[in-house]
């Protein structure tokens, strides 16, 4: 059988660009685990509706392109507050029922939920997927020299950068985060001083799910709008997430795009592995430090 | 007393000699659709296989004798041990004859194991691996509606003659994929090319950015993807963007439905040449049955449903014409003489198994050239089958061997 393995280092500049790649694939991965831990962190809610939901996001923008001709830029905020209404309806109809029981009911309800929402657009809309075409003020490509890298993927790695900051700013460094982290820790407390704390959990259940759908709205041009996008992606988002610290923002934030770095390593010198080095290193990191590379035990 | 036995003798030998000529199918008719349900080639194959069968039952009748005929199906989830699984429940418990469409050579190819320990009917329109023909024929396979050989004779060729002699493949990390690019591979070299080098990809990749890199720091000429369904989508779309044709480099997709190009649209397909054994455009006998496929299920066929419709009528004619479900008395009367029907055209089945028949190369519309959202492909050439399936290496299959 023929091997595609590689041991001599490729020539620098085919080695920047799949740095570079890499790096974008990492700007996704990075989104997604974000949203999912502050799922977790906040909520302790395993939520592996998660995929379903970048996928809604994805769909959005096809619905509004295509159903009433509204672009890509409106579409980046359209799509994910309507998949953050989305999220907010599970969360009340749902979710809320089984807080405080073990994970295990999260995650079953999650993941009943994301093979409902998946099975419903597959029925409709096969799984070719569907074409969403590039905006024209990102398209083309500009010469770094070492590569020819498409304008829409340094606008995906710059803009994904910016929400990622941004919502580790808001949580870290602002009073509503630091009243969502107290909410977590003892909502009884918080509650006490007159904050609602369902309302919050609720939000903040629909901003994850949001952040999700951009990521999704972000996906659009370049994967396909396929029912499959989110199922394909999301197993690799949670090992993420484990690997990063399932609570934590900046470990899954860190986890995302230095993953997203290795794995487009491995497609260099290794391709047939490419599917399978980050649940390797996910099995590692477990063995050595159970509660993540950042998370905290306990 | 003795005129009494003669008598005897004589009525018991005539009711003997009369027995050979009762029905000898004593049970009801199953036919199995074992596809990709839900995955990367369900929009080739998959729900509309089944449909596909159905109406083949229905519109044979839906009885042989008096007996039923079912159509039973499953999703192989393109997991070999699931497929084989499925192959012998259905063979063993389920009472199941034939099994068909059989996407994901894989999949194919440990079912045809199961089929030949069996003795059971296989009529593989999905599947696209020359092995399945070759290393590891069995005798009562059939290999349907196409396969690498033909893919590599049609697509490969013209590409190579067309003035593509460097080559650099994307392919998919698994049995067809090796095998598609071995075949193409085997026609450019033969053609005067040269393989540049290639890279293996795990079935069901996203984001092809990587190896598309890689096949622009190669400078081929022609970048081939060995690769089918839902990764050739991504490859196509995503090379577009990272400038790979703009840089003077010619993508080859060496295995296309019209699922796919339906999937991509004609801005980005334009121009793209494949080769496919049906299309649903082609004459007013393949309009006329497209028709009714469209009817039930509001997308036109690709060659795989074609070929599941085409091979289930021909699988009843044959059982009906033979009388029986045997496997091997079946496929002795399916190659007892030539198949024609709105899909194959000038079949013959061969001992190793394969169909076979006329194949065409088609290329992708220009958006200013069609007039409907499935006006997809102009016709560029008839291939006959003998060319078509004319392996540059000969065959290992023991049954042609020579």
């Amino acid at each position: 059988m023929l091997s595609s393995l590689h041991l001599a280092l490729p020539p620098a500049p085919l080695f920047f660009a799949q740095l570079l790649v890499g790096l974008i694939n990492g700007a996704f991965y990075a989104m997604l685990s974000l949203g999912l831990a502050v799922i977790f962190g906040l909520l302790n809610i395993i939520n592996f509706t998660h995929g379903a939901q970048y996928m809604l996001g994805a769909f959005g923008a096809w619905f509004l392109l295509t159903l009433f001709g509204i672009g890509y830029w409106p579409a980046l905020i359209i799509a994910p507050l309507a998949v953050g209404l989305i999220g907010i309806a599970i969360e009340r109809v749902f979710l809320r029922r089984i807080a405080g029981l073990d994970h295990l009911y999260g995650l079953l309800l999650t993941f009943g939920l994301a093979l409902a929402i998946e099975g419903v657009f597959r029925q409709e809309y096969g799984s070719s997927g569907l074409p969403y075409s590039i905006p024209a003020e990102l398209q083309g490509t500009v010469s770094l020299g070492f590569m020819f890298l498409p304008i829409y993927r340094a606008w995906v790695i710059l803009a994904s950068a910016a929400v990622c900051g941004a919502t580790w700013f808001i949580i870290e460094r602002t009073r509503l985060g630091a009243t969502l982290r107290a909410a977590t820790e003892n909502p009884a407390l918080v509650q006490a001083f007159g904050i609602n704390v369902p309302r919050l959990v609720t939000l903040t259940y629909g901003g994850g799910a949001a952040l999700a759908a951009l990521a999704g709205v972000l996906a659009a041009p370049i994967y396909q709008v396929s029912p499959l996008m989110g199922s394909s992606i999301i197993t690799v988002v949670f090992a993420v997430v484990v690997i990063g610290g399932m609570g934590s923002i900046l470990g899954a934030i860190v986890s995302g795009f230095a993953l997203g770095l290795i794995e487009g390593l491995t497609k260099v010198f290794y391709p047939e592995a490419s599917s399978t080095i980050i649940f390797v290193i996910m099995a590692l990191v477990l063995l050595v430090k159970p509660a993540g590379l950042f998370g905290r035990a306990g | 007393m003795r005129k009494g036995l003669a008598i005897f003798a004589g009525v018991a030998a005539a009711l003997l000699l009369s027995a050979g000529a009762e029905a000898q199918i004593k049970k009801d008719i199953k036919i199995g659709v074992l596809a990709d349900m839900s995955s990367l080639y369900a929009d080739l194959g998959g729900p509309g296989s089944v449909v596909a069968a159905k109406m083949a039952v229905d519109d044979f009748g839906g009885t042989l004798d008096g007996h039923k005929i079912d159509v039973v199906s499953a999703d192989h989830q393109n997991k070999p041990d699931i497929g084989a699984s499925y192959a012998r429940k259905w063979f063993d418990q389920d009472g199941v004859d034939m099994i068909t469409d059989l996407t994901t050579s894989s999949v194919a190819l440990a079912v045809q194991e199961v089929a030949r320990e069996k003795n059971k009917v296989l009529m593989i329109t999905g599947a696209a691996s020359s092995d399945l023909t070759g290393k590891h024929c069995a005798p009562t396979s059939i290999h349907y509606a196409y396969d690498t050989t033909a893919l590599a004779n049609g697509t490969g060729a013209a590409v190579v003659k067309a003035g593509g002699k460097t080559w650099f493949f994307i392919t998919a990390d698994y049995a067809f994929g090796h095998a598609l690019q071995n075949d193409t591979a085997a026609v450019v070299e033969a053609n005067g090319g040269k393989v540049l080098g290639f890279v293996n990809v795990p079935l069901n990749t996203a984001d092809f950015s990587s190896y598309l890199l890689q096949a622009q720091a190669s400078k081929a000429q022609i970048i081939g993807l060995a690769n089918a369904g839902g990764d050739t989508i991504n490859s196509i779309k995503q090379a577009a963007e990272f400038g790979i044709v703009k840089g003077g480099q010619k993508l080859a997709g060496l295995l296309l439905f019209v699922s796919d190009v339906h999937s991509l649209g004609l801005q980005t397909a334009q121009g793209l040449q494949l080769t496919e054994s049906f299309y649903w455009d082609q004459d007013d006998q393949t309009r006329a049955w497209a028709k009714k496929f469209f009817a039930k299920t509001n997308k036109e066929p690709t060659m795989v449903q074609a070929g599941v419709y085409s091979a289930v009528t021909n699988y009843l004619n044959a059982v009906k014409a033979a009388n029986t479900l045997d496997g091997p008395a079946v496929i002795k009367q399916l190659k007892s003489k030539p198949i024609n029907d709105f899909m194959i055209r000038n079949g013959h089945l061969q001992d190793d198994g394969s169909l076979v028949h006329d194949m065409y190369l088609y290329e992708v519309k220009k958006p200013s050239e069609s007039k409907g959202p499935w006006d997809l492909y102009k016709l560029v050439a008839t291939i006959p089958g003998a060319e078509a399936f004319k392996r540059p290496h000969g065959n290992e299959c023991p049954a042609v061997k020579g």
